[in-house]
């Protein structure tokens, strides 16, 4: 994974409150057995009416997506962060996200920043008044910048960390495979195997 | 004395093979691990890469569920996208080891329909699968959550997931009686919870269900329950388990047998909320209140008693809740004051993870018996598993569902989100047994009711939403 520190780039306001996993990309797209190239899904519903914000300049080039409240609920499709990421986002904020969605984020290196919601509300003004605006986003300093306006974003210490230095969960992990051993040989012996019982 | 613990800590902590320093989480040892065709294809491809095994083959199991057509199941899967997911998990369970019940075998079905009727699910468990209805398996007092497929790769390669601990919320369901009035069902009671907390209200929190009217539901009611707290928000629902519990898993496949079962049931039996435990919040339902529910919009959280009439968004005072009402309405094509009761469907769905149990099958057979469908009304009933159709077939319900006029199909996630064939046409409007019900969700453009089994057969046999009182 690549390490995160700073991201630029034109911020696109979604004003739509529970965007869910279907939303961001529909099951139809999730048949694909590959990681990449699932940018054509991306809201793909959405994309269809050419009013949608991504259809319109600058938007379209757009790189840190501003939501409404409860970004990414439902289903635990990892290919909605590949679908974001394949688009081109590096960065979500919003003020509540699904939990899977947010944890997914992490793994892939997309930031789910969260916001307080007023301060999403005068990132909307400010990006929809004066479209093309750049944010910049500083996970080292958990802010959000654009224009005069800096607002502050919550992201967990062990994930802003992980985040930073761009590494791999099970790398990590398997630093521990000994208390892994150990645990494996206290489990008690009535838990069930799924290897067929007849 | 220890301090008071809930069941959600006391599954936790039983788990923890390393505890986290300061920010760091907690690394959870993973007692079982559900696979299906859509979420793992990439972790598989990962472990490759990496040049990693799969570390505990035998506590992980394969279905394919979500991709599966659900009639002429003997042929070669039409769509050649499909197909090649489900050949690709083929291809990766034998490479790395992994027991998989492919389509036509007899213990093929929704992932989460076949854990606990193999008797894989247990109390005290951890359970995961790249499917965020996994929580369906909390019903048995396990620790059930769904996760991404970076996360499949990593329980494949170390058999473990760093975590933070959840919070704790109690859902305290009770009537004066225990009892839930007639035609009302566990749907009713998980979609009026939803409705009440929201559909973030539930976010970083583990759910346990209790109080007397989850003590008298069955098996497969707390399924539906638990099955839905994805849809508020949690990560996962609990219910201690009982000697319901104790009944449904005894005899089962997996199921621990003589002296073994003896070790496990005491210590199942420890598997409680300790008197005087604290959980982070409590929300209470009164369920004597409660009657048949539906939901009017695009989020779970948008529901309503049948009895009410499709919400005036105006009188939302919230802004972005009215918008989304707004928006939903709109999709749904609905108008705002019109009686729920009002709504014409054409199509009705019975089965998912959520509603394809055999006790769904027969409160919706028992609704349909001798009746038939409205004209123009299709309806689809799917079981859950392949073990769900033979002992529907068993009980002649499959006769009953084709007398009404109804399709009888094989097992699969069909038409709850529509990866195979089964799916709405855009503008086609549903009563739907599954569980979201997400702008097309059921197909481009397709409109969905969520509602219990008894209220989809009572609505197949009017064609407008229904409950079976209508029906007399």
């Amino acid at each position: 994974m690549e390490p995160f520190s700073t991201h630029t780039g034109i911020g696109v306001p979604l004003r739509r409150s529970n965007v869910d996993t279907d939303q961001i990309i529909p099951a139809v797209y999730l048949k694909r057995v590959t990681r990449t190239g699932f940018d054509d899904g991306l809201f793909a519903a959405w994309r269809q009416h050419e009013d949608f914000i991504l259809n319109t300049e600058p938007f379209s080039r757009g790189s840190v997506l501003v939501a409404g409240p409860d970004f990414g609920t439902g289903s635990s499709r990892e290919h909605a962060v590949w679908a974001l990421m394949d688009y081109g986002f590096r960065v979500v904020i919003s003020s509540r996200f699904g939990d899977i969605f947010r944890g997914n984020s992490a793994k892939g290196g997309l930031v789910a920043a969260q916001c307080e919601q007023p301060d999403v509300e005068l990132l909307w003004k400010l990006l929809e008044t004066e479209p093309g605006t750049e944010v910049t986003v500083d996970l080292r300093e958990r802010t959000v910048q654009a224009k005069d306006l800096t607002v502050a974003f919550q992201i967990d210490d062990y994930t802003r960390w992980r985040l930073l230095e761009g590494l791999d969960d099970i790398g990590l992990t398997l630093r521990h495979e000994p208390d892994i051993t150990a645990y494996e040989q206290v489990r008690p012996g009535w838990l069930p195997v799924t290897t067929p019982a007849h | 004395m220890t301090e008071a613990r809930t069941l959600a800590e006391k599954v936790w902590d039983r788990h923890v093979v390393r505890k986290g320093e300061g920010q760091e989480p907690d690394l959870l040892y993973i007692d079982l691990h559900l696979v299906h065709e859509v979420t793992s294809p990439q972790a598989f491809d990962g472990l490759r890469l990496a040049g990693r095994r799969v570390r505990r083959p035998d506590l992980t199991i394969a279905t394919e569920d979500h991709n599966v057509p659900t009639k002429d199941v003997e042929l070669p899967i039409a769509d050649p996208v499909s197909r090649t997911q489900v050949e690709t998990l083929r291809r990766n369970c034998a490479e790395f080891g992994v027991d998989l019940y492919p389509m036509n075998h007899a213990e093929q079905g929704i992932v989460h329909i076949i854990g606990p009727q193999l008797g894989l699910t247990q109390p005290g468990m951890t359970v995961v699968c790249g499917d965020s209805h996994t929580s369906t398996h909390g019903a048995f007092g396990a620790m059930a959550f769904g996760i991404g497929t970076s996360e499949v790769e990593h329980v494949l390669a170390t058999q473990t997931l760093p975590l933070k601990p959840f919070k704790t919320m109690a859902i305290n369901v009770n009537s004066a009686d225990g009892t839930l009035r007639p035609g009302v069902t566990s749907k009713d009671v998980v979609l009026a919870i939803i409705a009440k907390i929201g559909t973030g209200g539930g976010q970083g929190y583990v759910l346990e269900y209790r109080g007397n009217v989850i003590d008298n539901l069955s098996m497969e009611a707390r399924m539906t329950i638990c099955n839905m707290s994805i849809e508020a928000g949690a990560r996962a629902g609990m219910i201690a388990p009982d000697q319901v519990t104790y009944d449904f898993i005894a005899g089962r496949d997996h199921a621990p047998k003589g002296e073994a079962w003896d070790a496990a049931l005491a210590d199942w039996q420890t598997l409680r909320t300790d008197e005087g435990a604290l959980f982070d919040a409590e929300v209470d339902i009164d369920a004597d209140t409660l009657t048949p529910f539906v939901t009017w919009g695009t989020n779970p959280g948008q529901g309503l008693p049948l009895g009410e009439n499709v919400p005036d968004p105006a009188t939302i005072p919230d802004e972005n809740e009215r918008i989304a009402a707004e928006r939903a309405l709109d999709y749904m094509g609905l108008e705002a004051g019109m009686p729920l009761r009002d709504v014409r469907v054409d199509t009705v769905f019975v089965g998912s993870c959520t509603n394809g149990r055999i006790e769904d099958l027969r409160a919706a057979a028992k609704v349909l018996d001798g009746r038939s469908l409205a004209k123009g009304v299709r309806m689809l009933v799917v079981p859950g598993s392949m073990r769900v159709r033979f002992q529907a077939e068993d009980e002649g319900l499959d006769k009953v569902f084709t007398a009404a006029g109804a399709e009888w199909r094989s097992a699969g996630c069909s038409m709850c989100l529509g990866m195979n064939p089964d799916q709405l046409a855009p503008g086609e409007r549903s009563a739907s047994t599954s569980n979201r019900n997400f702008e097309g969700r059921q197909g481009k453009g397709g409109r969905t009711h969520l509602v219990s089994p008894v209220v989809a057969a009572a609505t197949a046999v009017r064609g407008t939403l229904s409950s079976p009182e209508d029906l007399d």
